[in-house]
């Protein structure tokens, strides 16, 4: 793999940085930093190959992700049979009959020739599909949901092992990418930026507001986790006297030690994904990607179909979104459809691959840590500075307390800095395309 | 009197706030319309600077009700926009010499002008929740409604009320207002037309002796006069939250692509379209219908299409069928 001295160096700085933290924050911060750290860098590897290697603009990772780990609740949660005999038929068959409808519209514009008549047929086919959908599932769903809201009130998941639930948040993704792809891919490029922004939308609106999936904004918690918990760790023999030879506190050690589990969990993933698209970027495909990104109308001219293959890298990509989004959910133990918030998980990416370099996936893996440092550590920073313009006013003064309460804030402006400056001064990132 | 009262409820619950919101999306999408077709690239800083915008406004406003100024029964933040409008003006010009113009001079590609709107929208996202916080302001004052359900009741002697809130008229009066400006400043002034000129064909017009830097300088312009209008607007409307800025972002889109994008007057029919198909859609139609249906086949359920957490949903749709059928818009917009 192509690593000069500089980029190792520059990834020697980064482990440096964060081996200050582990020292003079805490060696859980430090952890807490290398996992989220990893799951962006994922994140980031799979929109680096949607723009770096073919130029497709996503802004829609947000929904991808969430979709990934939609499927950690489908596949690790028990299921709650009360609730499949309440409903669980209804609501299979009300999806099943929401899709034939679909079909049905399909067909009959496919089928029949342009006229008034086909936009009648549609129209008619579209509204009773609505309605004998919406007659079976809407019974179907509020039976489900009534079923002890307060502990459950959704289907449940399949209770298999988490791990599995990763590749499965991957398809999940890709299948909702291929939908996107297949409408707004082959038109201009900035249609593809505002579909994704309204699907992504759509899947947080959907995870919200469906309750008998995922309990809504009930939150879904609690869920399997692949790696011991802390309090599983505290009464083993050899972590007690790892801990006493550290001279941490039990607790402490407990929890690093489950978070380092998650790192090389991570670690794995990521390298084996690094491998691949490393690979696959240095095959004949990559090279007809590049192409395709560099000069669409003369790799036309070649003979590729453009459209298809940005399909398939928009696929990928998303799906390699989904996946982190899996194991974000699976680190968590909790899948919170509140807490996704466009800034965060769509555009935060977007700085992160803009910094680091697109184009190059260490690049992405890079960025994914430098940008995900400042985003942890600029508020504190932030307090910090605030508190030293503030030190001089009056202590109960509105202003001052504004002041701080701001300080939070601050993140998004330096975030917007960072991305700002990159583009103006070094576009090609910390870590160039090569 | 049932289909009366039928219609007056549709009015009311429906038909005037669908046109306000319209109304406010059309100020909007005109600002991401005309950026479009002049600086050509797609805005995603747009909802907000939006924000900002209008969070001068609610300063400004602020300010005046600490001073005592008002102005009858209007809201007084009609009269802090102008303040409202240099501050955007000043902040998006600034952002153009030390953002854009760079770009344009290296003549960058469209998508990094996009980039580097990411990059102007988290500035000013943090620039707003620094002076705003999270949460909801409120900054509508003065009489709040023009006429209330009651006084219509009393008036018109149905059992369907009727309300016009002052936000919602000024919305509307003040859009239409705007829109026949711009309409007569694009078509008619020398400039307007240096404008068009500009987004038709930019080699010509460079040839036949317009200065580029000066129409980006007029559409930064105007685009802050529309996006402070529509910010405020829509904040005396709903309230004053910065990610509900942040989310107009799509239904804007929508509006514009749907009217063909580049185009003015797609914009505000696409605008108008939105906001008719989310309303009619979210809407719940039992009370409508139960006046209209012969007695004892009134509906049992809310005869609602969709809940209202997916207006987004409504608008999504929309968007994939243009894409799908008519991917220039409505009125045949820019390039595809």
């Amino acid at each position: 793999m192509s690593l000069t001295a500089r980029d190792l160096g520059l990834f020697a700085i980064m482990g440096a940085v964060l081996a200050m933290v582990a020292m003079f924050q805490s060696p859980q911060l430090a952890i807490t930093i290398l996992n989220m750290s990893l799951i962006s860098a994922i994140m980031a590897l799979g929109v680096n190959m949607q723009w770096g290697y073919a130029g497709l603009f996503n802004v829609g990772i947000m929904g991808f992700t969430a979709v990934g780990g939609l499927a950690v609740v489908l596949i690790a949660q028990p299921p709650v049979p009360e609730a499949w005999a309440a409903g669980g038929l209804g609501i299979l068959l009300g999806l099943m009959l929401g899709v034939a409808t679909i079909l049905a519209a399909v067909i009959v514009y496919k089928r029949m020739p342009p006229s008034k008549l086909r936009g009648f047929t549609l129209f008619a086919v579209v509204t009773v599909g609505f309605l004998i959908t919406s007659y079976v599932f809407g019974p179907a769903k509020q039976a489900v949901q009534a079923v002890n809201p307060a502990a459950t009130g959704y289907l449940g998941g399949a209770n298999l092992p988490v791990i599995l639930s990763w590749p499965v948040g991957a398809v999940f993704a890709a299948g909702v990418a291929w939908l996107v792809g297949k409408v707004s891919l082959g038109l201009r490029s900035d249609y593809l930026a505002i579909a994704t922004l309204g699907i992504s939308e759509i899947v947080i609106a959907v995870l919200k507001h469906e309750r008998w999936l995922a309990r809504g904004v009930n939150n879904v918690t609690g869920i399997d986790r692949p790696v011991p918990r802390p309090v599983e760790l505290q009464p083993l023999p050899w972590v007690q006297s790892l801990a006493d030879s550290l001279g941490w506190s039990l607790s402490q050690t407990a929890s690093v030690i489950s978070g380092l589990g998650y790192s090389v969990l991570f670690l794995i993933v990521l390298g084996i994904l690094i491998w691949l698209a490393e690979r696959a970027l240095n095959s004949p495909w990559g090279r007809m990607m590049r192409a395709i990104r560099d000069n669409e109308v003369s790799a036309r001219a070649m003979g590729k179909d453009v459209t298809r293959r940005h399909l398939n890298i928009f696929v990928l990509g998303s799906a390699v979104c989904g996946l982190a989004g899996a194991m974000m959910v699976s680190m968590d133990g909790q899948l919170t459809p509140g807490s996704y918030e466009p800034l965060r998980f769509t555009f935060l990416i977007w700085v992160m691959v803009i910094v680091g370099g697109s184009g190059n996936n260490w690049g992405s893996v890079l960025g994914a840590f430098v940008i995900w440092f400042l985003w942890v550590q600029v508020e504190p920073a932030g307090r910090w500075v605030m508190e030293m313009i503030t030190s001089n006013m009056d202590v109960g003064s509105a202003l001052r307390r504004h002041l701080l309460d701001s300080a939070a804030y601050m993140r998004l402006t330096t975030m917007g800095i960072a991305l700002l400056l990159m583009l103006r001064f070094a576009p090609r990132g910390l870590i160039p395309e090569r | 009197m049932e289909p009366l009262n039928a219609l007056v409820s549709v009015t009311n619950f429906m038909l005037i706030p669908a046109f306000a919101y319209g109304s406010q999306l059309a100020l909007g999408a005109l600002g991401i319309t005309l950026i479009f077709s002049i600086l050509r690239f797609a805005h995603f800083a747009h909802g907000d600077t939006m924000a900002l915008g209008t969070a001068a406004v609610i300063g400004g406003t602020f300010f005046l009700q600490a001073q005592g100024v008002s102005i009858g029964g209007l809201p007084t933040a009609l009269l802090a926009i102008p303040f409202g409008i240099l501050v955007m003006v000043l902040y998006l010009l600034a952002a153009d010499r030390l953002v854009y113009k760079y770009f344009r001079k290296v003549k960058a590609k469209p998508l990094t002008f996009v980039m580097a709107s990411l990059g102007v929208m988290f500035v000013t996202n943090g620039i707003t929740r620094l002076f705003m916080g999270v949460s909801e302001t409120r900054f509508e004052d003065g009489q709040r409604f023009i006429f209330t359900i009651r006084e219509f009741r009393e008036w018109s002697g149905l059992a369907e009320g009727m309300a016009l809130r002052t936000a919602q008229a000024t919305t509307i009066v003040t859009a239409l207002i705007v829109m026949v400006v711009l309409f007569w400043f694009l078509n008619r002034t020398r400039a307007g037309k240096s404008m068009r000129a500009y987004s038709d064909n930019e080699d010509l017009a460079l040839l036949s002796g317009i200065n580029p830097e000066r129409v980006v300088v007029i559409t930064w312009t105007i685009t802050a006069i529309l996006l402070v209008l529509a910010g405020t607007l829509y904040g005396l409307d709903k309230g004053f939250r910065p990610f509900n800025y942040f989310q107009l972002l799509l239904p804007m889109f929508a509006a514009a692509i749907l009217g063909g994008l580049g185009s003015p007057l797609g914009a505000i029919v696409g605008a108008y379209v939105v906001a008719f198909a989310e309303m009619g859609i979210t809407f719940a139609w039992r009370r409508v219908l139960t006046y209209l249906m012969p007695e004892g086949m009134e509906p049992s359920t809310m005869m609602q299409l969709l809940p209202v957490d997916y207006k987004f949903a409504v608008t999504f749709a929309i968007l994939v069928l243009v894409l799908l059928f008519r991917p220039t818009g409505i009125f045949k917009g820019k390039v595809i």
